[in-house]
């Protein structure tokens, strides 16, 4: 079953006098529990892409839809309640709530959700184990090396069983063995959760642990290729 | 304790010298108000008690148009039984007839007018401080004698002294000549010139006699057993009375104590309303500093689905912690500093000249009550909450992808 569509997806900015094409007719579909990466160069349009498939940005033209939702046309609430119950982001800057412990990071989506605190401790706990930071769940992200946050980061957007998770550079500010890590932590979670993972990447470490691959140049899609051997 | 709450808290303490600077804000104006407000309170309580308890009372009953245009004849009918009734039916005894008329004075070397006011000497004690006020000799003690109590300056100008007799001249109430003799019983001494001067009581029998009153009255006089309970008396007078009487409360009968009450209390609140203005918009510029220096923050926690209700609620929660803490440790300290006031006395300069106008001591002591404590503080809590509002909502203009660009 299809996961994501983007049906002639456009997004254009505007930079001044200058006009940007940050998606120029993108026509992409991802399968439920597949696990892709979207490589581009900077400026590409792989950030804008997954902002527009995780409705944190609306295209100016053109159909996204998340499993039977067409998500262009949710207002702001209905995004949110979206992105809450069924997408989990990651960012590269990792983008931990700095005042909250490790598990306070990872409680608080469930507590928006309105999960009782009970089932919330327990939860944030299996979940940090997950992900291998059991004995840090009392400390703040600025304890915590990059590869740790980051982590916690992960646990915070899988801790919903979200069904798909976009990850825009996670490994951006990480150096080749935590990236490493955290990739084989994706692909475990993609295998046990069975959860859709979408990347976007320009790290070719990173894209060889993707099934598929999407190349995208200029705002435009230009290879798409299924790997195998991952 | 939830996440929400601890973020919220913790969120405070991210500048803590930011946060302390607007809860010491908070702190200072809400001590301003609750000393303010226990020294304004304390002051129009004493005003208006001191007042009324020389011979307005809390209400009166009178004749139509005897409030405004004080003529004999405009009287009671059977007054004591009027008293006597109201008595019985209030369960209250703190009730006085009283009748009231306007003579020349006249001592062996000296004449002087003055206004005369037959009294009953067993309840008037109970409503007026006069007979207490007695400095030499005694208050009157029988309903027929005829016996006279003058002020301390009466007294003085008529020169005329303990056992002294007096003369009545006056009219009675069918406008035939009213005169008397009456023995000088007591002097009395307020501390109010006017009263000093111009105020003679006598028996209400022997007032009856000279004035040709036939049973009637002027006035009767009630003391409720709180300044709360004026009105519920009211009304309850107001059922029990006839159609050719009417009640009056206090502000009716003084109505230049309740103006000047009210002149001195639209000052005040003009300087309080700047001060809730001032703490307000401190705390304003605080929580849109707070806001602004988290919009990437903001962003993400929108990205992860938290709508922005829940974040402006997160900013009213953080605006709730201040709040309280200022509330309660403003009320306290102002609570404290009132305390040691209310033991010490407080004056200014230029304090004497109201205080000599409205029978006040010359020191003013300050009384914590529960609406001083809270009353300041709580309007400043209010309007706290009320300027975190725009802060808020500009949370609800945020977009998640603009938000996460701010650095």
């Amino acid at each position: 079953m299809t996961a994501i569509r983007c049906i002639n997806v456009c997004k254009t900015y505007h930079q001044g006098r200058d006009e940007i094409k940050a998606l120029d007719h993108v026509d992409l579909a991802i399968d439920e529990g597949a696990f892709v990466c979207v490589s581009a160069p900077s400026g590409g349009g792989k950030t804008t892409l997954l902002n527009a498939i995780g409705g944190l940005d609306m295209p100016d033209s053109g159909e996204v839809w998340i499993g039977d939702t067409r998500i262009d046309q949710l207002n702001k609430g209905e995004l949110a309640e979206l992105r809450l119950r069924h997408i989990g982001f990651v960012f590269q800057a990792y983008n931990l709530i700095p005042v909250l412990t490790a598990r306070e990071n990872v409680e608080f989506v469930m507590e928006v959700r309105g999960v009782p605190s009970v089932e919330r401790q327990k939860k944030s706990r299996e979940i940090l184990q997950e992900v291998g930071l059991e004995d840090l769940e009392g400390r703040r992200p600025a304890e915590m090396s990059g590869g740790q946050q980051q982590r916690v980061a992960v646990a915070r957007a899988i801790v919903t069983d979200p069904s798909l998770v976009l990850a825009d550079e996670p490994t951006a500010n990480l150096d080749s063995k935590t990236s490493e890590g955290l990739m084989d932590l994706f692909a475990k979670l993609n295998k046990d959760h069975g959860t859709t993972f979408v990347i976007s990447t320009h790290d070719r470490r990173v894209m060889a642990h993707a099934r598929r691959l999407v190349k995208m140049l200029d705002g435009c899609i230009v290879e798409d290729i299924r790997q195998k051997g991952t | 304790m939830g996440i929400t709450f601890r973020l919220a808290w913790r969120n405070l303490w991210r500048h803590p010298r930011r946060t302390w600077l607007t809860i010491s804000a908070m702190i200072f104006s809400n001590a301003v108000l609750v000393f303010m407000m226990s020294l304004q309170l304390g002051t129009y309580e004493l005003m208006i008690g001191n007042t009324l308890q020389f011979l307005t009372g809390h209400m009166q009953v009178q004749a139509p148009g005897f409030k405004d245009d004080m003529k004999m004849r405009q009287v009671v009918n059977d007054i004591d039984a009027l008293a006597e009734t109201l008595r019985d039916q209030l369960k209250l005894e703190d009730i006085t007839p009283r009748s009231s008329g306007f003579a020349l004075l006249s001592s062996d070397s000296r004449s002087y007018g003055a206004q005369i006011l037959g009294v009953d000497p067993e309840y008037e004690r109970r409503v007026s401080i006069i007979p207490s006020l007695v400095k030499q000799g005694r208050f009157l003690d029988t309903r027929e004698a005829p016996e006279i109590v003058i002020g301390e300056v009466l007294a003085r100008n008529l020169k005329a002294d303990l056992g002294d007799e007096v003369t009545l001249l006056g009219s009675g109430r069918d406008g035939s000549f009213a005169a008397a003799v009456a023995t000088v019983v007591g002097i009395f001494h307020s501390g109010i010139t006017d009263l000093d001067r111009g105020i003679a009581e006598v028996p209400i029998g022997f007032f009856d006699d000279v004035f040709y009153m036939q049973g009637a009255g002027h006035s009767v006089v009630l003391i409720t057993p709180g300044f709360w309970m004026i009105e519920p008396y009211k009304v309850r007078v107001e059922e029990l009375i006839e159609d050719d009487v009417v009640v009056h409360d206090w502000d009716a009968l003084q109505p230049g104590l309740k103006q000047a009450i009210q002149a001195d209390l639209s000052g005040a609140m003009i300087i309080y309303t700047v001060l809730v203005i001032l703490v307000a918009f401190s705390v304003m510029n605080t929580q849109l500093m707070s806001v602004l220096e988290r919009t990437h923050e903001f962003g993400v926690v929108m990205s992860l689905g938290v709508k922005p209700a829940r974040l402006g609620w997160l900013v009213i929660l953080e605006t709730t912690l201040m709040g309280l803490g200022g509330l309660c440790l403003g009320a306290a300290a102002g609570g404290l500093i009132t305390l040691w006031f209310s033991y010490n006395g407080f004056s200014f300069p230029g304090m004497d000249q109201m205080a000599a106008q409205f029978n006040l001591p010359q020191r003013f002591f300050p009384q914590v009550t529960l609406l001083s404590l809270c009353l300041g503080p709580t309007i400043v809590f209010i309007g706290s909450l009320l300027s975190s509002g725009y802060p808020a909502l500009r949370l609800f203009w945020l977009r998640p992808v603009e938000a996460m660009r701010t650095v």
